[in-house]
């Protein structure tokens, strides 16, 4: 019999209707890493959450090292030395890494927090590691990929032998992947046993012995990664075969319709500036990707260029006009459109009815107001025709709230109504971002069906595959800088990885 | 200038109490606008101990340390009503504030009436009621400055919070429950049991502080008058201070200099000859405030989590 | 989607059901813990006075003398002698509304404005201020009040929009700025123009400027008139119940309200949206500033009551029982009306209590905790709405965890 170290059995999780975990059942052996594939939604977090100890599962056994515990919550899971790194990172910060690593776990002198002694366990255990963090640094002053350390440290700290990863590579350039995955080994040669939630098929060939899959809440069964292709797992996760590459025609670059020059945008957070004299050009017919690893620019590049935010040098065109200090509405009446990066911050009022955010665009033009009143005729034939042709799915139709209406749907209105505005340029911000396979296709056959319409399109990206799929020209932003332009055919994803690293640059080219 | 002196750090005590209380809880996440609404509570419990104290016949010295404790648990039984709504009830802390403040108004007035047993709502504990124990008791000299009792507690409690927050474990993991309530739960930390003891020191210091505000300045007070609007300062206090206890202690002495000048200006012979109506010198520290919260806001640094209700369900 | 157009206004019928029965229950328990502090305190009294009575004959008490006042309010027989109570209520009632809806306008903008009392004092002493010094008619009178409120409510507006100072900070420390300044401003020493020394007031209105107050109306109930001839009743009320009814529209059915609400719920997608969520911040803390101030014209032109400089060290009550009002109402403009009735109605009850025992103040209680319970009052809606809706929702649970960033 296999010398399993944690075994969640026949898991059942429901939230108000909707079963996260349905009978699921995973075992995990000591010493190994064990993948936990699945889409966005599948139920990976839950399952997870359940293990760690922050939900409580309606039905199934946990056992740790053959004997049935309870985990009620995150104490009992440490207890049981089992650890932790979410995929959104729960670390407080305003406190020095050091404060972060020993909070809930900190050796006291009597009332008095012995930092002292603290901080000579850290520095030994980020040296043994191989873990480099500087203790005294505050977590809003250091990298991701720092931070990404600091929740490692913090397991290693309360000596934990089973780890768990969310998500940990969604945030990192491949060159980060690669160290991340050394380390991981690193510890399964310490007989520490690893769980990797992931959703890309390519990292659990690298590093993962077994896998198991989740689909829609249900658990599929557990693979030996070695003797299971990339494509069986994938339809494993799916259900079906899966067109991972999405077909379209050769680019007709047309006129110019975006132009950008030297445009310099300060930061909210630190000093520097976040976008550095930043030059770039979009024709109608093309799809322009910017490409990087979040937090280098992007999201102020892109609030620049849509007027959330004021840059404070360069300049903007559209279509030929100077919308460098035009209010937000002025450029949206010039034909710019904006899916934006977080649907829930900008993209959508949740509280509103589902008419009431298709018409959030467009409900001062004539066609919906007459002397200041809404037409609420007008606007609900409007949105039942977007509902209709882009198949969004919501409770009750034009009046469902948003905030009710699943993810993949939410953003499918967003995408209905920002193309249905026929605009000139459409900007697009992580327009897939934790959706199902279903959608992401859908939205990416809406993007090149507008390029082909001869729309030009911005598509700001984290997602490699993403990128490297719709993209006609990429360009690398790296620290507020365009660091390299190339072409999808001729480059690869390892090339693109340098750049997003910053390891390399290059001047752009014409 | 003795009396500046006295005024200003009387004051001073006050709103560095309160600001203080109002720290610890807003520190753990919670806003604590009920702080008015805790003093008056605290104030009036005080006064009334005084008097039971005094029928009592308990010596003085421990009769002061008594009505000061008791009105310091007086104001945190109140504000356990701010931490079960604004915790577990995850209701809107503002709101929830802002009902405690008005319900202690009304229920001091009720209370103050009762106890008269008539339609007055003035309580008195001066010394011409031949009291043994009464206000002046509660102040004591140096040279010809008059010091109070409530001076020597708030500078405690300062050097106390300073402690408790950077030094202790309790400071560390209440103010990560106010800037990242999920990261506190996932080391194990309880959050809503954080809270709670943010609310609950709030309300303890914001009780001494409504003594320490009618106390040692008068000898009777008229309940109808909530606190006069320094349960409000004292969040100005908070937040010219930053949420941190050497802060607070500066702005607390910056605002009660504008404070105690309503209380004499008729006897600086400069401010007299102004001829000015007493209600400007009240509206002082009010405008005060808004020009120093109009030029610090932009830098200010609040909790971060302050005012979410936090619910372990959702995440 | 065949579903299309099936259930249109469902939603929003079960969620307004959810409100009312929310607030009733919110009313229910204030009620409740109003009695039990009434028993409370006739208990001690007498207690004191050395009579005992049965916990039975002390029920009886409570009731009689106390609780039967609260609700029976304004109609209270002794009291209601030629419709006086009925009058008082209406009287106190109007300018409840208009606070009422100065908090709710707010908070559909998503601010608090817990400043409708200091915005109520200012407004009251620019109506105050045209009526017997300019003379003006009362519908100037009732604008120039409105002024004054819109002036102070800007100010919380500005110092949020342009400071990023905290509208509840702000608007707190104006209450007793704008406080002060009026009992200055109408003392001035004893010389102010509106201040009579006699009776340390100002001067009544009806001697003043009889064309100043509003206009009065009567109602023939059983061919006789209802209110005696020294008690009638203004058209504050009708004046209020309007202009609630103007508000409701806006909110509801223009761009206008639309833009307020989009960024009252969620001001990064009102920007994005291209709305000016600045614009709309001061625009809705003025409107409410004006809706308070207008209140306070409708009761000080009523002629019932003047501006005592020397006494007033408190902010007025109505003001902060706005906050009540557009709570129970769910921020509701229709909804207002009648939560403000309701608070008219316990407070001019609490008045008619046996005041050597139960105190006026217990209908203030009752009402602090009504604001307290309706603070969480969202646990009960969600609970009835639960009752009556079984639909699933369609919430997938890694999109619930995304949000939590």
């Amino acid at each position: 019999m296999a010398d399993y170290v944690i075994e969640m059995l026949n898991i059942t999780k429901e939230f108000p209707g909707i079963k996260a975990n349905d009978n699921v059942t995973l075992q995990l052996k000591r010493g190994e890493i064990h993948a936990l594939l699945g889409e966005n939604g599948a139920g990976k977090s839950t399952l997870m959450s359940v293990l760690f100890g922050l939900y409580q599962p309606e039905a199934g056994t946990i056992k740790k090292d053959g004997k049935v515990v309870e985990i009620r919550n995150p104490n009992d899971a440490t207890a049981l030395h089992i650890g932790m790194v979410h995929q959104h990172f729960k670390l407080v910060e305003c406190f020095t890494v050091l404060d972060n690593i020993i909070l809930g776990a900190e050796p006291c002198n009597g009332l008095v927090v012995d930092r002292a002694r603290a901080r000579k366990r850290v520095v030994e255990l980020s040296e043994r590691y191989g873990l480099k963090v500087d203790p005294d640094a505050r977590i809003e002053d250091i990298s991701v990929g720092m931070q990404q350390r600091v929740e490692i440290l913090k397991m290693l700290y309360r000596d934990n032998e089973v780890l768990i990863f969310d998500e940990p590579t969604a945030v990192l350039t491949p060159q980060e992947i690669d160290e991340l995955m050394q380390i991981m080994r690193g510890f399964k040669a310490e007989g520490k046993s690893i769980l990797f939630i992931t959703h890309k098929l390519a990292e659990i060939k690298a590093v993962a012995d077994r896998c198991s899959v989740l689909r829609k809440g249900k658990y599929m069964g557990t693979v030996e990664v070695a003797d299971t292709s990339v494509e069986e797992m994938s339809r494993l996760m799916v259900g079906r075969d899966v067109q991972l590459v999405s077909t379209k025609e050769e680019a007709k670059p047309g006129e110019e319709i975006l132009k950008v020059e030297n445009l310099t945008v300060p930061s909210k957070v630190h000093k520097n500036n976040a976008v550095k004299s930043v030059s770039l050009e979009v024709h109608a017919g093309e799809i322009v990707c910017l490409a990087g690893i979040e937090g280098n620019g992007q999201t102020e590049f892109v609030y620049a260029l849509t007027g959330l935010e004021k840059p404070s040098e360069g300049t903007i065109t559209l279509c030929g006009q100077d919308i460098t200090k035009m209010p937000i509405r002025g450029r949206s009446k010039l034909g710019m459109s904006h899916i934006p990066e977080d649907r829930h911050k900008h993209g959508l009022v949740l509280d509103y009815s589902l008419e009431n955010n298709m018409v959030l665009q467009r409900y001062w033009e004539k066609e919906f107001q007459r002397a200041g009143f809404i037409k609420s005729r007008e606007v609900r034939a409007y949105s039942d025709r977007l509902i209709e042709q882009y198949d969004v799915r919501s409770g009750q139709g034009s009046t469902t709230i948003a905030r009710s209406m699943s993810g993949g749907n939410q953003q499918k209105a967003i995408v209905a109504r920002e193309i249905d505005k026929d605009p000139q340029l459409l900007i697009a911000v992580q327009p897939t971002r934790g959706l199902d396979v279903g959608a992401i296709e859908y939205i990416h056959k809406q993007i090149i069906a507008q390029r082909d319409a001869g729309k030009a399109v911005l598509l700001v990206s984290l997602e490699l595959d993403e990128v490297m799929n719709l993209s006609d020209r990429i360009l690398v932003m790296y620290e507020g800088e365009i660091v390299g332009e190339f072409d999808p055919k001729t480059t690869d994803v390892q090339t693109l990885g340098l750049y997003m690293a910053g390891a390399k640059r290059k001047d752009k080219e014409g | 200038m003795w009396l500046l002196l006295k005024y200003t750090l009387l004051y001073a005590s006050v709103l560095a109490l309160v600001a203080l209380g109002g720290m610890f809880s807003e520190r753990s996440g919670v806003i604590n606008i009920a702080l008015e609404g805790i003093m008056v509570v605290g104030g009036l419990i005080g006064v009334v101990m005084i008097n039971l104290l005094n029928a009592a016949g308990i010596p003085v010295f421990l009769g002061v340390l008594l009505a000061i404790l008791i009105s310091g648990v007086a104001g945190a039984v109140y504000s356990s009503l701010l931490a079960f709504s604004a915790v577990n009830l995850k209701a809107d802390q503002t709101i929830g504030g802002t009902a405690l403040n008005l319900l202690a108004t009304a229920l001091a007035v009720v209370i103050a009436k009762r106890i008269n047993g008539t339609d007055s709502p003035k309580i008195s504990y001066n010394a011409n009621t031949n009291k043994v124990l009464n206000n002046l008791h509660f102040s004591f000299q140096i040279g010809p400055l008059t010091l109070n009792w409530f001076i020597v507690v708030a500078i405690v409690a300062l050097i106390a919070a300073w402690f408790i927050l950077y030094r202790t474990r309790f400071g560390m993991r209440l103010m990560a429950c106010g800037e990242h309530p999920q990261a506190a739960d996932s080391v194990g930390i309880n959050v809503y049991k954080m809270r709670w003891c943010g609310v609950l020191i709030s309300g303890f210091l914001g009780g001494i502080g409504g003594m320490a505000y009618i106390v040692p300045a008068v000898g009777d007070w008229n309940f109808e008058m909530g606190v006069a609007g320094m349960g409000f300062l004292a969040l100005a206090v908070m937040i010219f201070g930053q949420w941190k206890p050497m802060g607070i202690a500066a702005a607390a002495l910056f605002f009660a200099v504008f404070r105690a000048m309503a209380n004499i200006f008729d006897s600086i012979a400069f401010l007299n000859a102004l001829n000015w109506p007493k209600e400007i010198y009240n509206m002082m520290p009010f405008i005060a405030s808004m020009v120093v919260l109009a030029f610090t806001s932009k830098k200010s640094r609040a909790p971060k989590a302050e005012g979410i209700p936090y619910d372990k369900g959702s995440r | 989607m065949s579903k299309k157009n099936t259930a249109p206004r469902l939603g929003s019928a079960v969620g307004g059901i959810g409100s009312l029965l929310a607030s009733l229950t919110c009313i229910l328990v204030g009620l409740v813990i109003g009695f039990v502090v009434l028993l409370v305190l006739g208990w001690i009294t007498l207690a004191q006075d050395g009579n005992s009575l049965t916990f039975g004959q002390m029920l009886t008490k409570t009731w009689n003398s106390g609780f039967k006042a609260i609700l029976s309010g304004g109609f209270y027989s002794t009291a209601n002698a030629m419709g006086m109570g009925v009058r008082t209520e209406i009287l106190q009632a109007a300018p409840l509304v208009m606070t009422g809806l100065s908090v709710a306008f707010a908070f559909k903008t998503g601010l608090f404005n817990i400043g409708a009392a200091g915005q109520y004092t200012v407004g009251a002493y620019f109506a105050l201020y045209s009526a017997i010094v300019m003379k003006l008619p009362w519908w100037a009178c009732l604008l120039a009040a409105a002024l004054g409120g819109a002036i102070w409510g800007s100010i919380p507006g500005l110092f949020k929009a342009f400071l990023n100072v905290n509208e509840v900070i702000t608007s707190i420390m104006f209450n007793w700025i704008g406080l002060y300044a009026v009992n200055t401003l109408i003392y001035q020493g004893g010389t102010g123009v509106m201040f009579n020394t006699n009776t340390t007031k100002t001067y009544t209105i009806k001697q003043a400027s009889p064309g100043s107050l509003l206009p009065t109306f009567n109602v023939g109930i059983g061919g006789k008139d209802y209110f005696g001839a020294m008690f009638l009743p203004t058209i504050g009320i009708f004046i209020a119940v309007a202009v609630a009814v103007v508000v409701w529209v806006v909110l509801n059915k223009t761009t206008f309200g639309y833009e307020l609400k989009a960024c009252g719920h969620n001001k990064d997608a009102a920007k994005y949206a291209g709305i000016n969520d600045k614009k709309n911040i001061v625009l809705s803390m003025t409107i409410a500033g004006a809706l308070a101030g207008l209140g306070a014209g409708l009761f000080y032109l009523s002629g019932s009551k003047e501006w005592e400089p020397l006494v007033s060290t408190a902010l007025p009550a109505v003001g902060f029982n706005g906050i009540s009002v557009a709570l129970l109402a769910s921020s509701n403009p229709v909804g207002c009306i009648f939560s403000a009735l309701f608070i008219a109605h316990i407070t001019v009850g609490g008045g008619f209590m046996d005041a050597s025992v139960f105190p006026g103040e217990v209908s203030d209680i009752i009402s602090g905790v009504v604001i307290y319970l309706c603070a969480f009052s969202l646990l009960f809606k969600s609970g009835i709405l639960k009752f009556f809706t079984r639909k699933p929702k369609t919430v997938s649970p890694e999109n619930g965890k995304e949000r939590e960033a």
